[in-house]
């Protein structure tokens, strides 16, 4: 059918572009443009505001190197994205499965809103509310203490255990909804005929299930993996100051101490790496799915 | 191989009964076809033998174990399923080496055995394509292999054709029964198309309504039902009541219809006899008489329905509507509006208690 219409006289991107205008030109409005000043800042030695003298340098990308800080820190911001990526699969990934294939109607609907719940509520709200659960003596503390016989103080606040927990909170939903809809396409008589033919639960997940539902994960990854290398919010709030990470470096820069400059340099490096990492994997992630 | 027994088996789903005291033996090396309805619980009686669901009472068993509480892996069964259900992240071959694979089979052994199976359903070129690239037919036959390459006890069918279009349908079931007759594997088919549990099983079941109505080899359930649902569902069927007679009925005018086969039943109460379409010679009421064959009617052509090598008429008769099946032989049609007589054998009739 869709060939039919392609192969019609009204084919190519002219009868589209009505449909696709809009949100082009939102794009070019709300990223592209403040994207190129920001690309263009991060070459300018300071900000042209106020008569401020400037010219143009390679200066803050060379910071990036000169000082092993920053490297550093990528490295741990990046090690931070896989862990969290990781935990939010562990998490994610059995919820996703008990939700597509377990539960039905109602049931479903109330444990889907829970997973949601996160989406809905403010950053900032989400995340102190974790520093009241996590601080010594919290509500963390208090109820370990109601159940347990001995005296217990966990104390994971400001600590990386902390930041860890923030985050993953935060974008387990995507793991969660990326995983559903891969998994609900799975038809059952699919597992059906699995078991059918001797196989047991473990090999029906590990040979079916997972493969078939490589494409949510991997989309689960990269949508939680990405911002997770440059969040600054949790890893501040509840990191305090263990939680120096390279987003947080960034937000520094422009918040605290006004370099706009080094601030946009760092910020397209950490584009640059993203996207090479996720190009190198695409191979990878592209047999898999 | 292994021949399977259901004994009393029960089942429900809230407050409806699926099935409800059904037993059966399905024969070692047989072809047994449930026959019903939608909503008769046949798929659930096939879902209970495959190990998919359990039984609120009664047994299974399959040669001499009993299986009621055996979860599917452990069944050793084959099934085939209704949308095939072929594997879409694997290859044909790999679809069909998995049930080897998971028993943890050398590579060597999957490899042939995998290659013979192939061979038996006659896809063996097509190994290494994925099942998207399959046409039904094809994706049929890799179900098939794939049940049947770990040499299961039992071969269970879901309706296993129903997908496909009818001049496929016929080669697959003549297909079918070729390999089902070549590993001699005991198969339980279930389906709702009278036609093919007739032409495929060697023996038929019918269900309605979660119980076993009737069961034996198909040409005698076919010749002799024992009830007006197993005589309307297995083929087409007129139905005449009346009052019993002891060796027929009487019709409310006062014809007597006389029957040689079927259930003995006593005279003053009512009965209901069958009459195939295909043994109801008709005539128009001007021609010369026939040979009197026992039973006669008499009625008014209201429709004749050409389809090729036959042609179906519907006659009235007071109201009632008899069908007559007439192969197209050359014999000169008959006008819609003509008067008509009908008649038949006694032994073409078959007495059935009153529904």
């Amino acid at each position: 059918m869709a060939g039919n219409i392609a192969a019609g006289p009204l084919s190519g991107i002219r009868p589209a572009l009505p449909l696709l205008a809009p949100a082009y030109l939102w794009l070019t409005l709300a990223i592209f443009l403040p994207l190129s000043a920001m690309a263009f800042f991060s070459f300018m030695t300071d900000l042209p505001l106020s008569g401020k003298d400037w010219s143009f340098t390679i200066r803050n990308y060379a910071a990036f190197f000169s000082s092993g800080l920053y490297v550093t820190l990528l490295w741990s911001s990046l090690r931070l994205g896989l862990e969290v990526t990781l935990w939010c699969a562990l998490i994610g990934f059995p919820a996703a499965y008990v939700l597509a294939k377990v539960l039905k109607g109602r049931s479903r609907e109330a444990i889907f809103l829970l997973v949601i719940l996160p989406f809905w509520s403010n950053g900032l709200v989400r995340i102190f509310s974790w520093a009241m659960v996590l601080r010594e003596g919290g509500i963390l503390d208090v109820v370990l203490n109601a159940i347990l016989p001995f005296k217990i103080s966990v104390d994971l606040m400001y600590s990386y255990p902390a930041v860890i927990i923030g985050l993953v909170h935060s974008y387990v939903p995507y793991m969660v909804l990326t995983c559903y809809l891969t998994l609900q396409a799975i038809d059952d008589s699919l597992i059906e005929a699995a078991r059918s033919l001797g196989a047991s639960r473990l090999q029906v997940l590990r040979r079916l299930i997972i493969p078939l539902a490589m494409p949510g994960l991997i989309a689960g990854a990269v949508l939680i993996f990405v911002p997770v290398v440059g969040s600054f919010m949790e890893p501040r709030i509840l990191g305090g100051r263990t939680g120096t990470f390279y987003g947080t470096v960034i937000e520094d820069q422009f918040v605290a101490v006004f370099n706009w400059p080094l601030g946009a340099a760092l910020s397209f490096i950490l584009l640059a790496v993203v996207l090479v990492i996720l190009a190198a994997a695409s191979p990878v992630l592209r047999r898999a799915t | 191989m292994a021949d399977v027994q259901v004994e009393s088996v029960s089942r429900s789903f809230g407050a409806h009964k699926a099935l409800d005291d059904v037993s059966i033996a399905f024969p070692d090396g047989g072809f047994y076809a449930l026959l019903g309805p939608s909503g008769s619980g046949k798929t659930t009686l096939l879902r209970l033998i495959a190990g998919f669901d359990f039984p609120d009472s009664g047994r299974i068993i399959i040669g001499r174990e009993g299986v009621e509480r055996v979860p599917v892996e452990k069944r050793r069964i084959g099934m085939v399923f209704q949308n095939y259900a072929l594997f879409p992240n694997m290859s044909v071959a790999d679809n069909v080496a998995f049930g080897l694979s998971v028993r943890g089979e050398s590579k060597a052994s999957i490899a042939r055995e995998v290659r013979q199976a192939l061979d038996l359903v006659q896809l063996g070129k097509l190994g290494e394509r994925r099942p998207h690239q399959l046409s039904g037919g094809q994706r049929q036959r890799v179900a098939l292999a794939r049940a049947i390459v770990t040499k299961p006890r039992v071969l269970l069918l879901d309706e296993p054709l129903s997908a496909l279009d009818k001049a496929l349908r016929v080669d697959m079931q003549v297909e079918l029964k070729r390999i089902q007759r070549e590993i001699g594997i005991t198969t339980i088919f279930v389906t709702h198309d009278q036609e093919e549990a007739l032409t495929m099983s060697d023996r038929i079941g019918i269900l309605r309504d979660g119980r076993l109505v009737e069961e034996g080899p198909p040409e005698d359930i076919y010749n002799s039902p024992k009830s007006e649902f197993s005589a309307t569902f297995l083929g087409d069927a007129n139905i005449l009541r009346g009052d019993a007679t002891g060796d027929g009925i009487r019709l409310s005018d006062g014809t007597a219809i006389v029957a040689s086969g079927g259930v003995a039943n006593a005279t003053g109460g009512k009965a209901s006899c069958a009459v195939r379409p295909e043994r109801i010679k008709i005539a128009t009421a001007t021609a010369s008489p026939l040979a009197a064959e026992g039973n006669m009617l008499r009625g008014r052509v209201s429709k004749r329905i050409f389809a090729g090598n036959s042609s179906t008429y519907f006659v009235d008769r007071m109201g009632e509507v008899i069908k007559v099946h007439v192969q197209n032989s050359g014999a000169t049609k008959i006008e819609e509006g003509n008067d008509v007589v009908l008649h038949w054998s006694p032994e073409s009739t078959v007495l059935i208690s009153a529904a």
